[in-house]
């Protein structure tokens, strides 16, 4: 051992003193992006996670359209064109689940316990979990695209409204991740943290107007799948994506993750705290 | 400097409990660390050890009681107190996607170090805990050993004024225990202050200098090593004659050495009685009774262990089987 162990009790020479609320938040902004980084970097460590997380919602994509595609009638536009906003917000729904998997992951192996002694800030665990899964989910929407690209897809409504339903699914899946974070720390387990996430996610995207249209269903389930966020955030994909009135759908969808964020995140950093 | 150092209490346990339900894990627990020392919790398997590691290292809050560590109390300013301490807990606690070098970075920016101190940092500390030669291999791949010492190197680096190590050898194969005991020994020369626990007599005698031996959330001990040992009681000698039908001659002889003249005893063809331990008595001993004319064959002397110390302190009953 050399002699920088020499320096330990020497003082507190590297110990920063937070800076008031400035620089509290500096330290939030930083600890949360030094998160993301870390989590990101599990894509690249586990090929298995990337690929299942990429080539999954691609073969979706491809079974629903031949499959579905000649059973589904009384659409205006072609089958894919429909179906690419539903896949889309189906794919950062089932994306969601993994900030809950990776959350009870990491408290499996005490990592939680390293980061709740370290003086990071709170919400960075959670904060870093959430972003770096937007960020794999705006990649794999951007492979969907391509591939839907190659077989039919096109957006009708121009460049600005396409992006502007991009970044509108990364932030509906942003909130969506939150939900997961929540229920991911109450899970004992990785398992259990799955099954937590996939309860709700599953049923919540499929009764709703991703993949079909709402009037070919009974009309009991029409009541509960128009109410449905997950319809809600499809209809103002496929409003921005082939044209049409947008600014309801699109309002709906923008209050739903800012509420869903508004009350999930401060119950999943609360659960972090007192977590034992 | 040095003086006014060591007067300094950068541990400060004031009468902590904590419950889990209805069950008193840290019961009324005081004791405290001066700067520079190694302290040890001592106590078997759910005494409350891993309990009031996370109660000082802010991962629990306690009950009552008041506790500080680096003059900062647990409960009142909890982040300023994270950055001066270092944990180790009683898992290791690696990130097994990342390489080691990358723990090491990341812990380090987590605790706000310039980045440029976080890099060669991890340098220094890759380097003197041996695992350069593994820095950017994921540690997934790591062995048991080594996955400690990365989280001790982790622990480490942002120098912290208060090291918590929570059974830092569990599960360590006896050579890499070795290892690890003489990188906390450097630490220690190096006036590193440190809180460790252990179920492991040798490892708190060895490494400790003073000790809390801890039973059902109870401190039930506390003092030195040597002063624990010493509870237990005095150095056992056994003498055994070329002769063996003078022994009762030579217990006379002895028992002006004796702790007790009175019980001097012969067992199994040898004599035997508790006498205080101290340096030439073996020379003495035989000197004595070859003054008395009876050559002596074999000589011991027992010292009581920190097991004897131990087991006689905690008793019969340990309760086995946490799970934490
Ligand atoms: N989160 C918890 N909820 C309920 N009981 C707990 C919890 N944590 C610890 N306990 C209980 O408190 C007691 C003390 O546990 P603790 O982990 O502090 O013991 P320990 O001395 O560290 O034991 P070990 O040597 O096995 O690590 C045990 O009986 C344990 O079962
Ligand atoms: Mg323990």
């Amino acid at each position: 051992m050399t002699e920088q162990l020499s320096k330990i009790n020497a003082g507190d020479v590297y110990h920063v003193v937070d800076a008031g609320v400035i620089g509290q938040l500096r330290h939030a902004f930083s600890d949360a992006m030094a998160m993301t980084r870390r989590n990101l970097l599990r894509y690249l460590r586990i090929p298995d996670l990337l690929v299942f997380s990429t080539i999954q919602p691609v073969i979706f994509l491809v079974l629903f359209t031949y499959v579905f595609g000649g059973a589904v009638k009384g659409l205006h536009t072609s089958y894919i064109d429909f179906l690419i906003p539903g896949i889309v917000i189906q794919t950062v729904a089932f994306g969601s689940t993994q900030t809950g998997v990776g959350l009870a992951e990491d408290m499996g192996k005490g990592l939680i316990e390293r980061f709740r002694s370290l003086p990071m800030a709170r919400s960075a665990v959670m904060a870093g979990r959430t972003i770096a899964d937007s960020a794999r989910n705006l990649a794999v929407i951007f492979l969907m695209i391509a591939v839907g690209y190659l077989i039919g897809f096109r957006f009708h409504n121009g460049i600005l409204p396409a992006l502007f339903s991009i970044v509108l699914a990364v932030l509906f899946g942003f909130a969506l991740s939150w939900i997961s974070a929540f229920t991911g720390l109450a899970a004992k387990n990785v398992e259990g943290a799955q099954v937590a996430s996939f309860i709700w996610i599953f049923p919540l995207t499929f009764a709703s107007a991703a993949f079909v249209p709402v009037n070919t269903m009974p009309g009991w389930l029409q009541g509960f799948v128009k109410v449905n966020p997950i319809t809600n955030a499809v209809d103002a994909l496929r409003a921005l994506s082939l044209g049409g009135p947008t600014a309801r759908y699109v309002l709906y969808t923008l209050l739903w993750t800012v509420g869903l964020i508004a009350v999930f995140a401060p119950l999943a950093v609360g659960r972090y705290k007192t977590k034992t | 400097m040095l003086v006014e150092y060591s007067s300094e209490l950068l541990i400060e346990v004031d009468c902590v409990s904590k419950s889990f339900g209805s069950y008193l894990a840290v019961d009324s627990v005081s004791f405290s660390v001066p700067r520079g020392q190694i302290f040890g919790l001592l106590g078997p398997n759910g005494a409350g050890k891993t309990t009031i590691v996370k109660i000082l290292t802010t991962l629990l809050s306690p009950d009552s009681g008041r506790a500080t560590v680096a003059g900062l109390d647990v409960v009142k300013e909890p982040r300023r107190l994270r950055s001066r301490i270092g944990l180790a807990g009683q898992y290791a606690a690696v990130d097994e996607n990342l390489t080691g070098r990358e723990n090491l970075d990341l812990v380090g920016r987590l605790y706000h170090l310039p980045k440029k101190l976080v890099r060669s940092r991890s340098a220094e500390l890759l380097n003197d805990f041996d695992l350069t030669g593994a820095a950017d291999r994921v540690a997934k791949g790591y062995s048991g050993g080594m996955r400690r010492r990365l989280d001790l190197a982790a622990a480490l680096i942002a120098e912290p004024v208060v090291l918590f190590l929570d059974e830092p050898t569990t599960g360590l194969d006896p050579r890499s225990r070795n290892d690890l005991w003489e990188v906390l020994e450097r630490l220690a020369a190096m006036g590193s202050t440190i809180l460790l626990t252990t179920q492991y007599l040798e490892e708190a005698d060895r490494l400790a200098q003073n000790l809390a031996v801890i039973d059902s959330g109870k401190v039930i001990a506390m003092g030195t090593p040597s002063e624990l040992k010493s509870l237990v009681g005095s150095s056992v000698l056994e003498v055994a004659l070329e002769d063996a039908s003078r022994h009762d001659e030579a217990a006379i002889v002895l028992s002006a050495i004796a702790l007790d003249p009175n019980k001097v005893e012969i067992v199994a063809g040898r004599i035997r009685m508790a006498i205080r331990e101290r340096s030439g008595i073996v020379a003495d001993v035989v000197r004595l009774l070859d003054q008395s004319g009876l050559p002596v064959a074999e000589v011991a002397v027992m010292k009581p262990t920190l097991d004897d110390a131990f087991l006689s302190l905690v008793g019969h009953g340990t309760k086995g089987g946490s799970y934490d």
